[in-house]
């Protein structure tokens, strides 16, 4: 049997990177995350699997740590909070316009500016729609448990490489402090120098002769040559929507309305409709597990079906937008979010469902 | 012993900045009166004194200059 | 002798190194970089390490530096090099890792990437291109340019007052723990070439050694920037630059060691 064990979200990620083989983890210390470098630290995994841990001076360095690595070919990780994020943006834009596999972990909390350290998933339009400068896409995993937290790393690196394109972790306070059962899946061993040639050919691992040499760069200045790139991420990025959109789904099968929620929320919501349901109201939850690509043709589906869809999220309505631009005007869409660190409860959800469904 | 040298320049791609020209010890190069293909005018040797000792190549930001020497 | 008998293939003493590239560069006549980029190629050439060497380039004029070593290269954001460097050494040990980078790119935005992976001692080279001004940009203030130096944003000369003093960071990274080898060099002259090959040489040795940071700052010119012909630009450093900015090596741990 699995072995099983009690763990913070936050510290499944370290654990998880350990025994999935990565490489190398930047990092500079920020709260409610800081648990994650922490973890590794203590322990050492540069005995064990010969992972490199480093603490960095900012997180301009760290997530600029993770794009020289991610040139070697090695599988190469960070993690941080709102405010660190925004400082890599810079990185991720060029991590993104270099074409490099990457996990970066985005532990939310309240915004904008220092904001709170309490939860929040204020940085939904930051992580999803870009966040740094260009036409660029990170795929963006939701994770909702401290299981998720651990998988969701794995799962991460196999997107990175599979599309060589950043790969961010969405999750926010409450998933990252959590403490949960997490069960510990099979090993996986760092590659090795072969593995890395054979799925890396385009690394700098050093120029043998009778190669090319290789260049990591997202530079171009002839025009001609940089729409040509934009569209080959665009191709990759319609790829990655047909093949890679996931998502759970709770009673929807005979739902008259319809939660839209991610991450911590969506638990919440989960509770929400198990309230409506006791008192005869069909509801039903679409929890999206990939924020990009998003679920959008399920969305659109279920928006035939249902009378209204509320979007639940911790902060001021972000996800909401695309939710809309998925039903496309076959349904009502409204929102309920709270901010600042505040998190909803299961009943006031319901409440606030009632009002804008006039049910009583 | 005494050397005697020459030089080789790959006149299309000199950019006739004349830094060789500055640090040739025995004087023997000078800007060619036309011009190359990139509209500049390029170093060319210009009198017999080489003697071969690459100050001229080691100083080339261009790499276009080839060093000989022998022994005489 | 005539010159025909000379120019055969066994007399030849130099020529262009195998490892800089056909590409034409972008370089203005007379830049510094071509030579310096000559000098780098040299030395990995030299030892051998080819296969073993990953160049990481800045932003600035040596932003394509990738197109003419025939090595490995990433091309990093503006300022960032140490950190792709520190990762790429800590992550591929046996790699000669080194980054290029000008006086904007690694004085001004760059400060705190310098100076971390100068104090956490990182087993990289760090070339480092002074020439007192931003060239790519159209000749903008450096942190190192020269009091009374004009460029397009001190149009009436560099102001203490106003625009602040010279950095002279090397100094600086000099007093950090984690630096193997410090040095300042140019290569106006076929003599200064040499030496700065030779500097270049020893801190790529060092940087397997596991004895911390060598860096070799190179004062240059930017005779576009500076408004002058190269070979002027050339005496304008040896008279205004080299007065700031002095020659020589500042600290070499290894000897100190030795001693």
């Amino acid at each position: 049997m699995a072995e099983k064990i009690l763990m913070k979200g936050n510290e499944a990620i370290a654990v998880s990177a350990i025994r999935n083989g990565v490489d190398g983890y930047f990092g500079y210390p920020i709260t409610p995350q800081s648990e994650v470098m922490e973890t590794l630290m203590k322990e050492k995994p540069w005995e064990t699997t010969g992972m490199v841990v480093l603490q960095a001076e900012s997180e301009v360095s760290s997530i600029n740590m993770v794009y020289g690595g991610a040139s070697c070919g090695k599988k190469v990780m960070t993690s941080s909070s709102s405010p660190g994020i925004s400082l890599m943006c810079e990185g991720i834009s060029y991590i993104a316009g270099s074409e490099l596999p990457c996990v970066i972990v985005n532990v939310m909390r309240g915004g904008p500016g220092l904001g709170t350290i309490q939860p929040s998933q204020s940085d939904y339009t930051q992580c999803v729609k870009g966040g740094g400068h260009g036409d660029y896409h990170c795929m963006v995993l939701a994770p909702a448990s401290a299981q998720d937290m651990y998988d969701f790393v794995d799962w991460g690196f196999e997107l990175a490489f599979k599309y060589r394109n950043p790969v961010i972790v969405l999750a926010d306070g409450i998933i990252g402090q959590l403490m949960e059962k997490v069960e510990l899946r099979p090993v996986k061993p760092r590659r090795t120098e072969e593995e890395i040639l054979r799925v890396a050919p385009w690394a700098t691992t050093g120029k043998p002769a009778g190669r090319e040499r290789n260049i990591i760069t997202s530079l171009s200045l002839d025009s001609t040559t940089q729409e040509n790139f934009n569209k080959k991420l665009l191709a990759k990025y319609e790829s990655i929507k047909e093949n890679e959109v996931r998502f759970s789904e709770y009673m929807t099968d005979d739902a008259e309305y319809l939660f839209v929620a991610f991450g911590c929320s969506s638990r919440i919501c989960e509770a929400a409709t198990d309230i409506l349901r006791q008192e005869g109201i069909k509801a039903g939850l679409l929890r999206p597990i990939t924020l990009f690509p998003f679920p959008e043709k399920e969305i659109a589906r279920l928006a035939g079906q249902v009378k209204s869809i509320m979007s639940i999220e911790l902060n001021l309505g972000q996800m909401v937008e695309d939710v809309r631009l998925a039903a496309n005007g076959r349904c009502p869409v409204g929102f309920y979010g709270r901010q600042g660190g505040i998190v909803f409860t299961p009943e006031e959800i319901a409440g606030e469902f009632k009002k804008f469904n006039n049910l009583k | 012993m005494a050397f005697k040298g020459t030089i080789e320049i790959d006149w299309q791609r000199c950019k006739g900045c004349s830094v060789c020209i500055e640090n040739c010890p025995s004087k023997c190069i000078r800007l060619s009166k036309s011009v190359n293909g990139k509209g500049y005018r390029y170093a060319e040797l210009a009198n017999d004194g080489c003697v071969g000792c690459a100050s001229c190549a080691i100083v080339c930001p261009d790499s276009v200059i080839t060093v000989y020497r022998v022994k005489i | 002798m005539d010159t025909l008998d000379i120019k055969r293939p066994e007399n030849i003493v130099y020529r262009k190194p195998a490892l800089i590239t056909d590409n034409v560069m972008h370089y203005c006549p007379g830049c510094s970089h071509g030579t310096v980029h000559k000098l780098i190629a040299e030395v990995i050439e030299e030892m051998g390490i080819q296969d073993k060497t990953v160049g990481i380039s800045p932003v600035g004029c040596s932003v394509f530096a990738y197109n003419y070593i025939d090595i490995d290269w990433q091309e990093a954001a503006h300022g960032r090099a140490p950190a792709l460097a520190t990762a790429t050494k800590r992550l591929c040990p046996d790699k000669y890792v080194f980054t290029y980078q000008g006086d904007g790119d690694l004085a001004s935005i760059g400060t705190a990437e310098i100076i971390h992976a100068c104090s956490r001692g990182e087993n990289i080279v760090v070339i480092f291109i002074n020439n007192g001004i931003y060239g790519m940009t159209g000749g903008q203030m450096a942190p190192t340019t020269l009091l009374g130096m004009k460029t397009s944003t001190t149009p009436y000369g560099r102001d203490a007052k106003l625009n602040g003093f010279p950095l002279k960071i090397t100094e600086m990274l000099a007093a950090l723990d984690g630096t193997a080898y410090i040095t300042r060099q140019s290569v106006h002259t076929a003599a200064a070439a040499r030496k700065a090959k030779n500097a270049i040489r020893k801190g790529f040795e060092y940087s397997h050694l596991g004895i911390g940071l060598s860096f070799i700052e190179i004062v240059s010119t930017c005779n576009s920037g500076w408004k002058l012909s190269p070979v002027e630009a050339n005496k304008w450093m040896v008279e205004n630059m080299f007065a700031k900015y002095p020659l020589g090596d500042i600290k070499d741990t290894s000897i100190a060691e030795k001693k």
